[in-house]
């Protein structure tokens, strides 16, 4: 076994992914000597597999800490899209014209209902909401099906290109001389020299903040540190569309159309373990209940199916979690890469580097699991 | 651009971008459209560029025309019909959706 | 029960698969072979006992050998569905077939992937414009409508099917502007030290050389060692610019036939979770198999081209070793039996494998003609350039599929079909990596073009 090479750093992030890339930005603009250790090109990556979805409607209907987050997020990404348009040359694509989440029986749209005026009521009002039945929705999407009884609708949200913005985030992360080192698994990490020691198969990273950012391997990683962070992998399958004629003007939560004219569909929700495939039956469902909201895209072609494993904490809330045994080591563990970016590219990062953030971050410990 | 071996051979009669042409009997689609060197068969739905037929064995995607009303067949995979109706995909701004 | 589950499924009617299935038949399997083609033969054996040629005889001896294995073929206890596509498979052997135009599930106890291989991808400015096509192309489109060029075409390239397309076109009246050879001196003279194990090939040696000869006595102008090939035009081709031994040349044309060798379709071995093997000498990928064809994956064979690059007579053989190997793990043959008929093919195969080494050397890829300029389309379908590939690489993207994240390189139609290996070796040479170090595209489902209508209405879910 060769020997490994040491290398110093001010901050170390973990992960490379929306979550790692966004908060690497914001911690890049301190100032700070940065380094981003990312995996290899086939390991699991739940930022491939995101939908896209810049999200508020039907969040944290039992955690207001959370519908509030999401809602402070959703309201920054507008900036943020700019900023990153700017400073890189690359459109995330971002469409905020609302999101429509469709209701195929009275069952789901009384659920979906409830569900809304809860998150009203937590919020004191802040979050807005509308029920459109068939025919109001019919105003605004001619091609649904009549067959469809109606969406919840809320304004705030909308969709952006998730692969644009990871690339958007790493042409940023480059041009602020952030060292990004793919192929770089992290075995282990220890306290030493005053701060901390991070390891990989062929280097030791020694720096002052370690910042776990691993997706599903946080809840490996971030032991080492002191930091208890419970996850668990659920499979989510999509399918992508060849290109259509433009017709959707909005996202919405089963299919949304990208800016080349691709549709998305999806998704499932399977506890499966770490299995990332496909299967013939969740494939064919997705499919059959787009055509029972859009008929008129029978003919349309698949160009692609996949599978992508979200990373869960118990309750689906983040989890934004300081060690208390080794101040500087932090844990970052979220499904909602897209929606958070600008938050945690701004006020997550600046907590990270000292802001007084407490406030903010405080409902998201990991405590709360009583782990 | 290519012709029939046999010279003899059974012609039929289709319609191509609304015109009656004849092209040779029982052949794909493809071959149908290189007998009539009708090139550029589409254009290509990121910058419109010309694009014709490239490997005839129904793996590059590059001979994409629309059949009877369906779009975005594979020109290499169909036989011709008498009678059959053939677009080629030329107009862009329809699918850019930009 | 919805979907139906065959003891024995092969995929690909061509020769490999033909002996496959006919091999395991004989001895009392079950078969279904399923062809994406209106006719079995492949794309080698192409509509053989159906083409609408007056004299299949113009493409040489081996094509009416084709025609023989086809015939036979359909009088077997088979059976044979034509217009058959293969969309999904994955890593539990579930299978979505689309049957003219339908889609219906199945299961299998064994499958066997013969589903050959295809042209190497030559990427070079300007490959993308209307009369640029594979040499493969051309040999189609005799087969199977009869038709050659109307005017002189011009052949750029490398390997023993470029100069077998010539051979036919001169024989079938067409007159050959030029023969653009991306064949470097290195690998001719290197390949020498092959020769002697390739003499056990003698008759593919003879056939090289009368290919060879017949094209100098033709008269066909011979540029060597030709490199930085750029097809000059508008949306149609209007000529090709190459240098050849230190000079530039331009040459006018309309019509351009590529040939760069044939690398082994991959897609529906990835897509089963074969494991793949990085095969430098023949530079490609194919699946790891055992001496009968069984991959990493228990019960899934692979035979043919699809197995890796070896020809048709090798194919059939190695399809017969599949199927031999398929009967006695399904009961039908015992295992002294077996390998007493195995014998013979092996030894068979050995001799027709015996000119590989020295055509895969004689013939290897030069690096230019895989490295393409900056203002390439590396990717056709999506229009990424290589220099936006090389920027990505150079930048330490982490690989092919994260280039293909940030690109979309690699997620049009042919899902990577033509432009993986030219993203792959870009990323080998500015990461200084191994092929295995930088991996490939990951594969996803549809295999073939499904719409969303054939999908949702085929018996696909559990009742």
């Amino acid at each position: 076994m060769s020997a490994v090479s040491h290398l110093d750093f001010d901050t170390v992030v973990v992960g490379g992914g929306l979550v790692g890339a966004a908060i690497a930005c914001g911690i890049a603009k301190s100032g700070a000597k940065l380094a981003v250790l990312d995996g290899g090109d086939r390991d699991f990556r739940a930022s491939r597999g995101n939908f896209g979805l810049v999200w508020v409607q039907g969040k944290g209907a039992d955690f207001p800490a959370y519908a509030r987050l999401s809602a402070s997020a959703a309201r920054q990404w507008p900036d943020f899209a700019a900023e990153l348009l700017d400073a890189t040359g690359v459109d995330v694509g971002l469409q905020q014209t609302g999101g429509y989440d469709f209701c195929l029986d009275a069952d789901e749209w009384r659920a979906r209902e409830s569900e809304m005026r809860q998150v009203e009521l937590h919020t004191g009002g802040e979050f807005e909401y509308r029920m459109l039945d068939n025919a109001e929705l019919r105003k605004h999407i001619p091609e649904v099906s009549p067959q469809v009884l109606g969406a919840s609708y809320s304004p705030e949200d909308g969709h952006v290109n998730p692969l644009y913005l990871l690339r958007a985030l790493h042409r940023r992360l480059d041009d602020l001389g952030v060292e990004y080192r793919a192929r770089q698994v992290v075995c282990s990490s220890s306290p030493g020299d005053g701060g901390f020691v991070v390891n990989t198969e062929s280097h030791v990273y020694h720096c002052q903040r370690v910042v776990f950012c691993a997706g599903l391997s946080n809840e490996r990683l971030c032991r080492d540190l002191g930091l208890h962070v419970p996850l668990r992998p659920l499979r989510g399958q999509l399918l992508i569309t060849d290109r259509v004629p433009p017709f959707l003007p909005a996202a919405t939560l089963q299919v949304r159309q990208t800016r080349e004219g691709t549709l998305q569909i999806g998704d499932s929700h399977e506890d499966v373990g770490l299995d990332e495939s496909t299967t013939l039956e969740v494939v064919t469902r997705l499919a059959r209940r787009a055509l029972r909201i859009f008929p008129h895209l029978a003919e349309v072609r698949l160009n692609r199916a996949w599978g992508a494993l979200r990373v869960m904490t118990p309750d689906g809330v983040p989890v934004y979690q300081q060690s208390d045994e080794h101040p500087g080591a932090y844990a970052i563990s979220c499904h909602s890469g897209v929606t958070l970016a600008a938050l945690h590219s701004r006020e997550i990062a600046g907590w990270i580097c000292g802001e007084p953030r407490e406030e903010l971050v405080a409902p998201f410990t990991a405590g709360r699991f009583d782990v | 651009m290519f012709k029939l071996l046999d010279e003899a051979a059974e012609l039929v009669e289709i319609e191509l971008d609304g015109e009656a042409v004849s092209v040779p009997a029982d052949v794909s689609i493809a071959a149908a459209l290189l007998y009539l060197d009708r090139l550029p068969l589409r254009q290509s739905p990121v910058s419109g560029s010309g694009r014709a037929p490239f490997c005839l064995m129904g793996i590059c995607f590059e001979c994409l025309v629309e059949v009877d009303g369906l779009r975005d067949q594979r020109a290499c995979q169909r036989k011709v019909r008498p009678g059959m109706r053939l677009r080629r995909q030329l107009l862009v701004s329809a699918e850019s959706g930009a | 029960m919805t979907g139906s589950d065959h003891q024995l499924l092969v995929i690909g009617a061509g020769p490999a698969g033909m002996a496959a299935a006919q091999s395991a038949a004989r001895h009392g399997v079950e078969v279904t072979v399923i062809d994406e083609q209106a006719n079995p033969g492949g794309q080698i054996y192409r509509d053989v006992d159906a083409s609408p040629l007056a004299d299949i005889g113009l493409l040489g001896n081996d094509y009416r050998f084709g025609r023989q294995l086809v015939q036979e073929f359909r009088h077997a206890p088979i059976d044979y569905r034509a217009n058959s596509a293969l969309w999904y498979l994955d890593r539990s052997s579930e299978l979505g077939i689309i049957e003219d135009g339908v889609h219906r599930r199945a299961s299998a106890q064994r499958i066997v992937i013969a589903c050959g291989a295809q042209e190497r991808p030559m990427p070079f400015p300007g490959w993308e414009k209307s009369g640029v096509m594979t040499a493969g192309a051309g040999q189609i489109l005799m087969k199977s409508a009869a038709m050659v060029p109307a005017e002189a075409p011009v052949l750029a390239g490398s390997g023993p099917l470029l100069l077998l397309l010539a051979w036919q076109y001169l024989r079938a009246g067409v007159t050959i502007r030029a023969l653009v050879d991306t064949s470097s001196s290195a690998d001719s003279w290197s390949a020498m030290r092959h020769l002697p194990q390739a003499l056990a090939a003698s008759d593919y040696l003879f056939k090289g050389l009368k290919l060879v000869t017949a094209i100098r006595l033709a008269g066909v102008p011979w540029y060597r060692q030709a490199s930085n090939l750029r097809a000059e035009g508008g949306e149609r081709l209007e000529a090709l610019s190459f240098d050849s031994r230190g000079r530039a040349h331009r040459i006018q044309t309309r019509l351009l036939m590529l040939h760069q060798g044939v690398i082994p379709s991959t897609h529906v071995s990835a897509a089963a979770g074969c494991e793949l093997d990085w095969n430098e000498n023949q530079h490609c990928w194919q699946p790891g198999l055992d001496d009968w064809g069984e991959s990493s994956r228990p019960g899934v064979f692979v035979a043919g081209d699809a197995a890796g690059i070896g020809g048709a007579r090798a194919a059939w053989l190695g399809g017969q070793l599949a199927g031999l190997q398929v009967a006695h793990q399904l009961g039908h043959l015992d295992e002294a039996e077996r390998d007493r008929l195995a014998a013979p093919i092996r030894r068979a195969r050995a001799r027709h494998l015996a000119i590989r080494p020295f055509l895969d050397r004689y013939y290897r890829p030069a690096d230019g003609a895989l490295l393409p300029p900056d203002e390439t389309l590396a990717c056709r379908c999506e229009e990424v350039s290589a220099a936006e590939i090389r920027a990505l690489a150079a930048m330490g993207c982490s690989g092919p599929n994260q280039a293909k994240a940030f690109t979309r390189c690699g997620m049009g139609p042919c899902q990577g079909r033509f432009c993986g290996a030219t993203v792959e070796k870009i990323f080998a040479l500015e990461t200084t990596a191994t092929p295995q170090q930088v991996g490939r595209y990951n594969v996803r489902p549809p295999i073939k073009p499904v719409t969303l209508g054939q999908l949702a209405a085929g018996d696909g879910e559990q009742q």
